[in-house]
């Protein structure tokens, strides 16, 4: 027998980026909030104090800030014909956990979308014909525009310190920036961070070939700051500990920096930690939501009540509740029918290691999550993609998020992997080495999806979310293409020994390999309930008073980051619920 | 002691094992100062010495999780793995050893973080480790079962009484995938038993290994400074300071 709390206006489930944004936004209305989070709590002090959080056994290998495997997980498959097997061990993404979630173990890279990425598959078909893209690929248009957004991208910037430099603000195009983007109404908070030495020969590389490199905008700031929040920013120094680490600084843009030093004064808004949600309830007839059912600490079963439930968990969560809640119809790939489940689309990355002789000073250690440079013109409308032969683009950037030893050290191919040899070539690299990454969009097909496991379960019995995904001769495309580019760059500055390789024809989606943490789509944004599990508030089409925050409702993904536009949408949707819902609570978008 | 430990085990070539003691001890020369007798300088030595007179946190480090015959193994496998030469110190003098034993008992290696329900299918490489193993199970049978294969294939001889060349060739068939062992595959161990060693090398000292930084050093990384933003424009010079640890200790 549960336990039953008194009732309150929203529940949030998950207290990371978009559960800080929406709990801050519905406290400034003076609605009663309770956040549940299913880890600890986690502040800059203590948990990521100086020295013991740039421990890289801890951080990197015992991974404890991301979330642990042992009580819950995916299971992965290729095809929809094949077995799926659990993702035993974290590898090629890493959900976070606690308060801060992935937002305090991400590195900062904080792009915004192209306008063309918001509607992608007109934006597609107008330029090449809609046979251009290929009968199982699913992409959809989001339903709003990058200039409907721009006000919650912006803000979003403004609460991060985002550090970079405008390329067109109000229509003008600046000197420095990336020509290319979305008109902005004002410049970065922050100028961009100073470049080490990998960023420059990045700049040169790109001059040489045409390109117009920019700074990557990253939330970690450039110089002090204080938010509109009133939360305060000191400048990043460069410690090398981004990536899976909590920021030891207040540099790195975080929910715990940037939001939770607001909300944890509110006496509107109650956080409690080791409370892991089990599903949304339903009323009788399935179309309302009554609030959640939660474990505590000590593994008793909590309702909670609630008008509003807000979804926040990392964005496989918030499938994996909403198929074990039975809200919206799960998808099926046989049919195409039903939403929840369905586009679930990740990311394209891939490597270039560029080694140096003992003259040139890279000091990989030294590193800065979000900082480096980029360019666009392989990416959005800029990319003939007819003349390429997919449907997508990317980026190249360089980026030095931080090197240390135990997260491996780059040798040249041929290197074996111990022994004096191995030995002289790490002590040979370390310090002379970078690295240039492309990281493609990703489209979503058919026969991707996310559903229930039939098979394997987590330490609280519920199904485990199956993952089907692989790479599509258009990604594997779009991977050669790209990395082709990127290593001509690289030939520009004359390394000693490059690495890199491009996905083969035939490649197929590895798990075990860190590639990146941007999953995204299963339970996405569009403009009727028929190609959608939420509309363009993120609101279930189903379950009104649902509403599922995050990188699920993305139709597919762009070349960048998702968190900008993550946090725009979640800024977007808290703006839709404080300014239409709550006056007249019911769907946003009439089907 | 513990060369004694492994004479007395494996019984009939006390003259062997001391042999290997003496190989693994001479190949340290390069990171200890030759004065007196070689056995009895430094601190590596010392560990190997119960004789000689040694400060008391300099005593032999005594494995709480390997048994004596699986510490043997590790200390010759990870001589092979990292061995001591010119470029920097090798993986005994490190600690390396230690390392493994200490990480063996920390919830990581009993597989806390991973997922460990059944049921457990083979599937594609893609998909990573299925099976129902935990670390520190896989390193145990692992050993056992790599000892198993010496003890056939090597008329009655361990892994540690092999020379160099033998063991190196066990180590490159079990990374390759060539060496056929019961109850585990040998790629898997050895790909575990590889990450481990790495990870004793180059962690901090705190967890055991790295002793005296001596990785840090060999590849120039400043440790724990966590604190470059005056140095990120400097192009001309090397960075200059020297490692420190989690503790504050200064390389």
């Amino acid at each position: 027998m549960a336990t039953i709390k008194k009732k309150v206006d929203a529940v949030i489930v998950g207290m990371g980026w978009t559960g800080a944004i929406m709990a801050k936004r519905l406290t400034d209305e003076g609605l009663h909030v309770v956040a549940l989070e299913r880890g600890p709590d986690r502040d800059t002090q203590p948990d990521f104090a100086y020295p013991r959080v740039v421990d890289e056994l801890e951080g990197s290998v015992h991974r404890r800030f991301l979330q642990s495997l042992g009580q819950e997980t995916f299971t992965i498959r290729h095809g929809i014909n094949d077995t799926a097997v659990p993702f035993r061990q974290m590898g090629s993404f890493k959900p976070g956990t606690g308060v801060g979630g992935a937002g305090a173990h991400w590195s900062g890279c904080h792009f915004r979308p192209l306008p063309e990425d918001m509607n992608f598959r007109s934006s597609m078909a107008e330029r090449y014909g809609s046979k251009f893209i290929p009968d199982d690929m699913t992409i959809q248009d989001f339903p709003v525009s990058y200039k409907e957004l721009e006000p919650y991208l912006d803000h979003y910037e403004y609460v991060c310190g985002t550090s970079g430099k405008a390329g067109v603000i109000n229509g003008v195009v600046q000197q420095g920036g990336n020509p290319f983007e979305g008109s902005r109404s004002r410049e970065y908070p922050l100028g961009a961070n100073a470049d080490y030495l990998g960023a420059e020969m990045f700049h040169k590389a790109a001059r040489e070939m045409g390109y117009h490199s920019y700074p990557i905008p990253a939330s970690n700031a450039s110089g002090p700051y204080v938010n509109p929040y009133g939360c305060q920013l000191g400048p990043c120094n460069f410690c090398g500990f981004c990536s899976d680490y909590g920021c030891l600084n207040y540099s790195k843009a975080s929910p715990n920096a940037c939001i939770l030093p607001v909300l944890r004064q509110r006496k509107n808004f109650e956080l409690r930690t080791h409370a892991h949600v089990l599903k949304v309830n339903l009323d009788d007839e399935g179309k309302q939501a009554t609030g959640v059912t939660y474990l505590d600490a000590e593994g008793r079963e909590v309702e909670q009540p609630a008008d509003i439930v807000l979804l926040c968990a990392f964005s496989l969560f918030n499938v994996q509740l909403m198929l074990l809640s039975g809200i919206g119809k799960p998808y099926n790939p046989e049919t195409g029918e039903g939403t929840v489940g369905k586009n679930y689309s990740y990311q394209n990355l891939n490597r270039v290691v560029l080694f140096f002789n003992k003259d040139v000073q890279a000091n990989g250690f030294m590193g800065i999550g979000g900082g480096g440079a980029t360019f666009d013109d392989l990416n959005g409308k800029q990319l003939d993609n007819a003349a390429a032969g997919f449907v997508g683009g990317g980026i190249i950037w360089a980026r030095q998020p931080g090197a240390g030893p135990v997260r491996g050290i780059p040798v040249p191919s041929g290197t074996p992997a111990w022994g004096s040899d191995w030995k002289r070539a790490v002590a040979d690299s370390f310090r002379h080495t970078f690295y240039f990454e492309v990281q493609g969009a990703c489209m979503s097909y058919r026969q991707h999806y996310l559903d229930l496991d039939p098979q394997y379960r987590d330490a609280f019995g519920r199904p485990l979310l199956r993952m089907t995904f692989d790479w599509h001769n258009n990604e594997i495309k779009a991977s050669q293409f790209l990395v082709d580019k990127a290593l001509q760059m690289s030939r520009v500055l004359n390394p000693r020994a490059m690495t890199g390789e491009s996905k083969k024809e035939g490649a197929r989606y590895n798990a075990t390999q860190y590639q990146s943490t941007h999953t995204c789509g299963g339970a996405i944004m569009g403009d009727s309930p028929s190609n959608s599990a939420l509309n363009r508030y993120l609101q279930s089409w189903d379950v009104a008073n649902v509403f599922a925050i995050g990188a699920n409702a993305f139709p597919q993904n762009n070349g960048y980051n998702p968190t900008g536009l993550v946090g725009g949408l979640a800024y977007w949707a808290a703006d839709a619920i404080c300014k239409q819902y709550l006056k007249n609570p019911g769907p946003l978008v009439q089907a | 002691m513990l060369a004694q430990e492994v004479g007395m085990s494996s019984d009939n070539d006390k003259s062997v094992a001391r042999r290997n003691f003496l190989r693994t001890s001479l190949s340290l020369i390069p990171a200890v100062t030759l004065s007196g007798s070689v056995l009895a300088t430094g601190d590596t030595d010392a560990k190997r010495n119960p004789s000689s007179e040694t400060p008391a946190d300099a005593r032999p480090y005594q494995p709480t999780f390997f048994k004596p015959l699986e510490w043997a193994f590790l200390l010759a496998a990870c001589d092979r793995l990292i061995p001591a030469d010119d470029i920097g110190p090798g993986a005994l003098e490190s600690g390396v050893p230690e390392f493994i034993d200490r990480h063996m008992q920390t919830p990581y290696a009993s597989g806390d973080i991973w997922y460990r329900q059944g049921p457990f299918i083979d599937s594609l490489s893609e998909f990573g480790y299925q099976g129902r193993l935990a670390l520190r199970e896989i390193i145990q049978i692992g050993i056992a079962a790599i000892e198993k294969y010496c003890l056939a294939e090597f008329s009655g001889k361990r892994f540690s009484d092999l020379t160099a060349e033998q063991q190196t060739d066990i180590l490159k068939a079990a990374e390759g995938g060539k060496l056929e062992l019961e109850d585990i595959s040998a790629k898997l161990f050895f790909s575990q038993l590889l990450a481990e060693t790495r990870n004793g090398y180059f962690s901090d000292p705190l967890h055991g290994g790295n002793k005296n930084m001596g990785a840090w050093k060999m590849i120039g990384y400043p440790g724990m400074r966590a604190d470059y933003l005056d140095w990120v424009g400097v192009r001309d010079r090397a960075y200059p300071l020297p490692p420190v640890d989690l503790s504050g200790k200064r390389g």
